[in-house]
């Protein structure tokens, strides 16, 4: 077997990691590369683009309906998908009951030890959000994920949270071998979102892997539940994750200790690339009619 | 007053004073608004019935009395057993309290154990900080050799990754560089306490074993699994394998601790297995496990750095014993002495005594895999039916074997086993398909009230008798003490039976 290369996406909600990870691991297994996709998201759909299917049947769900995770079998929960690439979602509660990160706990667990990753060239994780407790942080503890690619924009909730995940991966970092790979950019059009994204990079001692242009021929393969790799290999978009491929393929153990920055710091930057302004802190919490007032009395 | 203080009663008779008889009737009748006593008598009849046993093998989403004990308990159990090592639960405090007070009662000996006492704050932040000032507090209080990390439910919810937070501590100074500290994940809603076993003595072992070159030797390795008879079996297995010459290397060896002397000074830890054999255990041989289902993952570590592996079933009796033996010469080229035939002989004479009173008695077994296994194994050496064997830790694989044992002797046939039921299945058992004796842990004695079947204490916990872990029930003394026990059993009730004067007591003999 080679060696076991484990790499994990996380993101703020909504910011396209299940997109972007599906896409670059196909143009991965299209390079050859034996793939495993580990779903850690409560919604289940890091791996529909590769299954064609609407959402996979979870390991969590599956054992709770068998009974107990030990009644699964690894080929109950194990679906494979565009070029041969083995999918499975951890799956999670409902809502408002139980607890999603014990479940990444079990289900990573399970794998390890029904030995789901004998012979493959990688495995990724897709986490969703933030890193919010112990369990959405199991890809990121010792001999799990060698390195993190966090996927941002260049909206200010995107760049919070990947502060946040560095946060996370800077807490193992130290006692184990996990590094922040890089941060990947999916762009949402916002104002000088290749010079923050760079920047914010540069803060948290990573670099911006790539840069990844919106183009809508991505819905459109999302909506036939394909990869824009398999729906249309000659696209442009479709380089883009070739080249994203071909980057993290060359990035192992070029991963760094992240060193993520303040909220005010973060605020800082914003200010430096003119996207946020100075709050005048004369104005804060007075009302319209306080302002009036006072601009009358100094006129 | 029913009490005063020149004559002071106990409970055994304080509450059947009429004071207290009258209390409890008015208590009954003003305050509990029970149901009329016929019904509750109906409901008790038909709970004894085929059609009762039915929705009760039915139950889908309840256990009623399991038969086994959470995971860290077995890494407690563990992690005594070797030298100067203290227990540290990385978790709630009340979970601590009962693995120690569980040992506790079973050995009757103090059992040390530290929590690192996780609270609310903890639980939202995780338990990093209770870490760092728990091992330090434990390193610098308890002056240990080791400290063996296991974890309760808690923190295993909220994640906590014991790896990480065990370097983190070391690298803020909690315990020095080189000191050990191995750990393993016990979360205690999976499995029972004899994977918490296994789960710890592999991360043990892993700890000393990891990184280094194996030289083979001829020695081997012993590890007895979860039992309640460590103190007696230990002792016995040391003194049969001195007897052969075998060299051997006792893992988890926690025979002293759970048996320390009344001599004016406390031992906090006593014997144990030393951490310098406990790193050179990797050179041995093979490692022999009398216990399969307590140490897969242990067998298959020590597999895979290369040592030949056995694994027994808590063998009891003269096969089982043969086989223990055999297996072990056949490793090691040493010969069983003569001295050891000898006994075997002893035993085989001792069954052929007593043969006419065991033989054809039908029996009901509850308890871990192996112990099922090993005590089913015997019964059917001595000619009686392990009818029902019932193991809550137990597995599908497990019953398959059972059957297997069945169905290799006559007195097998008609037998069953239950994998992952609990005692309330077995005192349906009891009822719809009776049996002449139970054999169980403490826990038993609710199950022969209800039932009415006699119950022989073998197996984890015995809280209610003193001293049996004290007496092994492997090798052929071993077998020797189980028959004994067995019969003791047999033959108290066949003197109950028999001692109504002028109507039973015609068979009330005085030999038997």
């Amino acid at each position: 077997m080679a060696d076991l290369r484990q790499i994990a996406f996380y993101g703020k909600g909504g910011i396209g990691k299940s997109t972007t990870s599906q896409n670059t691991l196909a143009a991965l297994a299209d390079l050859g590369q034996k793939i495993l996709i580990v779903g850690c998201d409560p919604k289940a759909d890091s791996t529909r683009l590769i299954l064609h299917a609407k959402a996979q049947d979870t390991i969590l769900s599956l054992a709770a309906d068998a009974g107990s995770v030990e009644d699964l079998e690894l080929e109950d929960v194990m679906k494979v998908g565009y070029k041969g690439i083995r999918c499975v979602e951890s799956g999670g509660p409902e809502p408002g009951v139980g607890c999603a990160g014990r479940g990444v706990i079990t289900s990573i667990n399970f794998l390890e030890e029904e030995g789901a990753y004998d012979d493959m060239d990688y495995v990724s994780y897709d986490v969703l959000g933030d890193v919010v407790c112990g369990g959405f942080a199991m890809p990121i503890r010792e001999n799990k994920a060698q390195e993190i690619y966090i996927v941002m924009s260049g909206e200010m909730m995107a760049m919070y949270a990947a502060n946040n995940i560095s946060k996370g991966i800077l807490k193992y970092a130290n006692s184990g071998g996990v590094r922040l790979g890089g941060l990947v950019c999916n762009e949402r059009q916002t104002d000088k979102e290749l010079e923050l994204a760079e920047s914010l990079a540069s803060k948290l001692n990573t670099k911006l892997i790539h840069f990844v242009p919106r183009d809508n021929v991505v819905q459109h393969a999302e909506l036939r539940r394909m990869t824009v790799l398999e729906y249309a290999p000659d696209s442009k978009q479709a380089d883009e994750y070739r080249q994203l491929a071909t980057k993290i393929h060359a990035n192992a153990g070029n991963g760094t200790i992240p060193t993520p920055i303040t909220m005010d710091e973060l605020e800082d930057l914003l200010m430096e690339h003119g996207i946020m302004k100075r709050v005048d802190e004369s104005i804060v919490g007075k009302t319209a009619a306080e302002l009036a007032a006072e601009a009358a009395m100094a006129a | 007053m029913t009490q005063s203080t020149n004559n002071v009663l106990d409970h055994f008779n304080l509450f059947r004073e009429p004071e207290y008889i009258d209390m409890f009737e008015t208590k009954k009748k003003n305050f509990e608004f029970p149901h009329p006593a016929d019904k509750v008598e109906e409901v008790r009849d038909w709970t004894k019935t085929w059609e009762y046993r039915e929705k009760n093998f039915g139950r889908e989403a309840l256990t009623v009395n399991p038969a086994k004990a959470c995971q860290p308990l077995g890494a407690v159990f563990v992690a005594v057993g070797f030298e100067g090592t203290m227990p540290f639960v990385h978790g709630s405090q009340g979970c601590v309290a009962y693995y120690r007070s569980h040992l506790s009662r079973h050995f009757k000996e103090p059992s040390s154990c530290v929590s690192s006492s996780m609270t609310e704050d903890a639980a939202v932040f995780g338990g990093l900080n209770n870490m760092i000032d728990g091992l330090a507090n434990t390193y610098s209080m308890y002056k240990p050799k080791m400290i063996a990390v296991s974890t309760t439910c808690m923190a295993e919810v909220i994640g906590d990754d014991l790896n990480g937070f065990i370097t983190n501590a070391r690298n803020k100074g909690s315990v020095p560089e080189d000191f050990p500290v191995p750990y393993a994940h016990t979360p205690a809603f999976v499995g029972s306490h004899i994977t918490g076993y296994d789960n710890a003595l592999r991360g043990i072992l892993s700890n000393f074993w990891e990184g280094k070159e194996r030289t083979a030797n001829g020695k081997i390795n012993f590890i007895g699994g979860f039992d309640g008879y460590t103190v007696g079996n230990l002792r016995e297995v040391k003194r049969m394998f001195d007897m052969m010459g075998v060299e051997y290397t006792i893992l988890a060896d926690n025979s002293e601790v759970f048996d320390t002397p009344a001599d004016g000074e406390f031992r906090m830890y006593d014997g144990g297995t030393t951490l310098e054999d406990t790193a050179a255990a990797l050179n041995a041989k093979a490692t022999v496990s009398m216990q399969q289902y307590c140490t897969e993952k242990t067998l298959a570590y020590a597999a895979e750095k290369g040592q030949e592996v056995a694994a027994f079933n808590h063998p009891v009796g003269v096969a089982a014993t043969d086989k223990f033996l055999m297996e072990v010469s056949r490793i090691t080229g040493r010969a069983i002495p003569a001295e050891l035939a000898k006994e075997r002989g002893r035993l085989v004479d001792a069954i052929a005594d007593s043969s006419a009173h065991i033989h054809g008695k039908k029996f009901a077994i509850y308890g871990d895999p192996d112990l099922c296994l090993g005590l089913a194994g015997f019964l059917m050496e001595l000619g009686a039916e392990p009818v029902h064997v019932l193991s809550t830790n137990g597995g599908k694989e497990w019953e398959a074997r059972m059957q297997e044992l069945f169905e290799s002797s006559p007195f097998g046939k008609g037998c069953h086993a239950y994998a992952g039921k609990d005692l309330w299945h077995m005192r349906s058992l009891l009822f719809t398909e009776p049996v002449d004796f139970l054999i169980g842990n403490t826990y038993g004695k609710y199950l022969e009230r209800d039932t009415g079947t006699p119950l022989i204490r073998i197996g984890f916990p015995v809280f209610d008798r003193h001293h049996k872990h004290r007496y092994p029930v492997w090798g052929y003394q071993g077998g020797m003490n189980t028959l004994v026990t067995i019969l003791d059993k047999i033959f108290d009730e066949m003197d109950r039976n028999t001692n109504i004067p002028a109507k039973s007591d015609y068979s009330f003999d005085i030999i038997r």
